[in-house]
Order: C-alpha cells, then structure tokens, then sequence
C-alpha cells in the first residue's frame, strides 16, 4: 500500500474508532429510545437536552482551554458557515420532523442498530429526504445559497471575547440544568 | 436490564469524544452527511458518475466518484456509531426487535410516521447543513451563530409541533 492510501485507511480508522464512542455514548444514555428523545419536547424526560448542552459545554470549554494552553490549533478545526435563512429555514423543518421521527440522524443509526425498526425506517426517511432536496435542488437553491454569512461566531457577531461568550454560554447551560432537576423534582412529587 | 447511564456524563463523555474528534480529524462529530454522500452515489450508480458528479447539488459528495461513501470520513464515523450502540445495547442486554412507540399506536402507523419524519428531517438538515450532530452539537461547541440559529429554531419547532403530535406518543 502507498503513504497516501495508509493514511487514508488511518483517518478512515480513527473516524470508525470516534464513531464507536460516540455510539456507545448515545445508547447508554438511553437516546436509542425514541421514548426517551421525544419525552424532551413534552416535558417527561430532559435527557436530550441534558446530553446535548453537557456535551456542547464540554467541548466548548475543552476546545477553548486547550487552544489558550497550544494544545489544540482551533485555527485548524473546521466552523460550520452561517447561512442565516436557510439554517432558520432547516431548523424549523428539523424540528418539526423530529417529532413524526422521535429520533434525529444519529440516533437513528442506534436505534436501528439495536434492533428498533423505527430506526430503520427513519434511517431511510432520511435517504429520501435527502434525494428530494437533490431532485429540487435547481429550485430551492436560491433560497438554500441566500444570506451567506462566512464563518460567522457569537463573539463575532456580539462584539464581545470568546471567553465572555464561553463563560455565558456555560453559566446559561448551568442555570437550565438547575431549571430542569427542579421540574423533574416537581413533577415527581 | 441495565438502567441507563446518567445524562450528564453521557453528555461529558460525548464532549471529550467531540474533542477528540476536532483534535484528530480537524471537523467534528456528524451523522446526516453520510445520508448526503450516500445519497449521491446512488444517484451515480443510477445516472452515470460523470453525469453525477455535473450535478452542484452532488458534486461535493463524490470528490471519489462512486467509491466516495467508502473513503468518506462521515460514512465510517457513523458505520462506528452503529457499532458502539450495538455493543452498548448488547452488554447492557437493551437489544429487542421492536418498534418503540407511544401507547396508543401500532407499529404501523408509527414505521409510516418515522419514515415521514425522517423525509422532513432530511431536507430540513440539507438546508441547515446539518443535524443535532453537525450543526448543534460540533458547531455549536465552536459558537458558530448558523449553529445556534439551527439549536433554537429546531427546539421552537419541536415544542411547537408536540401538542399537534399528542397521539404519537403519549
């Protein structure tokens, strides 16, 4: 095998490997079960957004502190670019489809690889979903290309520094969590 | 039957493991782009890769022609996120051939909303460039304002939709 297609097959390895805990993650919290996820929106069960914003939080400060100590360029890791009616646009699609679907993407692939065939059949919505938007695409494009924001973040757009923006959205997280033990807390007894 | 972990760290391991992934690959953790890359090699197999690869909606997803979803970084993070939940479920004795659902439904009224919410959601994440996992959760850890836009537009959404959705579930 040549260098080029070795680390090819390395990256490809490290993706599987990342996959796995991540997966693995996901099916112990419980979020295979699309009982579990759609208990969220109906304030049964806040193990998604406890999930969600614990992992967002963690990684928000890991990536910030590790990039202060020259651990992690995060000039090298990618930002997703700001497309600000599209993104509003697909998140409200989103969401709404996630309530029919009771699991997102991801999920999907737990829950079917765990044997729940609504899984699966969300795993191919999903497909179709996609190949629709491709089928459509010389009509939606005009919407999906418009106000294209670059690389666009928080403290960016706030004027404010990256650890103020950090330190806001952690202690926002925090009060939330506090919010969502209180609700379960009522809501048991 | 195992309970399941606690939210908060399953939620702390998936941050590190998020890490990991920015550290490793430079990009974060993903789940509907491996739809988009699959979705166009099917597409390619059916047209003809050349004939694909013109099409600007799928042209970025076949930088490997019809061998792109086995080169693709998304696809086997995904194939590995099958995997972990497999073992997960197994060690953990959760794996059942079942169709979860609320308790007023059959299975197939609930395969036929699945499928549905899966279509709806999968043109939703092409618009948004992303799902929970791309867009919410990678971006959103990098404070990007498209990824915030897609966390609280989504959520709107949801808790606006689940009173209409009442018979699915509860």
């Amino acid at each position: 095998m040549s260098a080029a297609s070795d680390s090819v097959a390395a990256t490809l390895a490290i993706a599987f490997a990342i996959g796995c805990a991540f997966g693995w993650l996901l099916e112990r919290a419980g979020l295979g079960s699309a009982r579990v996820l759609v208990g969220q929106f109906y304030f049964a069960n806040l193990t998604v957004f406890k999930v969600l914003f614990s992992a967002l939080v963690t990684a928000m400060l890991g990536a910030f502190w590790l990039d202060r100590a020259g651990v992690l360029d995060l000039g090298a890791v990618y930002v997703p670019d700001t497309f600000a009616v599209p993104q509003a646009i697909g998140g409200l699609l989103f969401g709404g489809g996630l309530l029919l679907a009771g699991l997102c993407p991801g999920t999907s692939c737990v829950a079917a690889a765990t044997g729940r065939g609504d899984g699966l059949a969300v795993m191919a919505g999903l497909l179709l979903g996609v190949l629709a938007f491709n089928v459509g695409f010389d009509w939606l494009e005009q919407v999906y290309a418009s106000t294209p924001l670059g690389t666009l973040t928080l403290p960016d757009l706030l004027h404010l520094s990256t650890g103020l923006v950090v330190a806001l959205v952690a202690g926002m997280a925090v009060a939330m969590f506090v919010a969502a033990e209180r609700l379960m807390r009522s809501r048991q007894s | 039957m195992t309970r399941h972990a606690d939210p908060y760290l399953a939620g702390v391991g998936i941050g590190g493991v998020l890490l990991a992934a920015y550290a490793l690959a430079g990009q974060g953790l993903g789940a509907s782009g491996a739809f988009s890359t699959v979705a166009a090699a099917l597409t390619a197999a059916v047209v003809g890769p050349a004939k694909a690869a013109a099409l600007p909606a799928l042209a970025p997803y076949l930088p490997d022609g019809l061998a792109s979803p086995l080169r693709d970084w998304l696809v086997w993070e995904l194939l590995g996120v099958a995997a972990g939940a497999f073992a997960s479920a197994w060690s953990a004795g959760r794996l059942a051939w079942t169709a979860e659902r609320g308790p007023r439904l059959t299975p197939g009224p609930r395969l036929a909303a699945a499928l549905a919410g899966g279509v709806v959601m999968g043109i939703g994440a092409k618009f948004a460039r992303g799902c929970t996992s791309g867009q919410a959760l990678s971006g959103g850890a990098l404070l990007s304002v498209g990824s915030w836009i897609f966390i609280v537009t989504a959520f709107a959404a949801a808790y606006a939709c689940a009173p209409l959705a009442r018979r699915l579930w509860l």
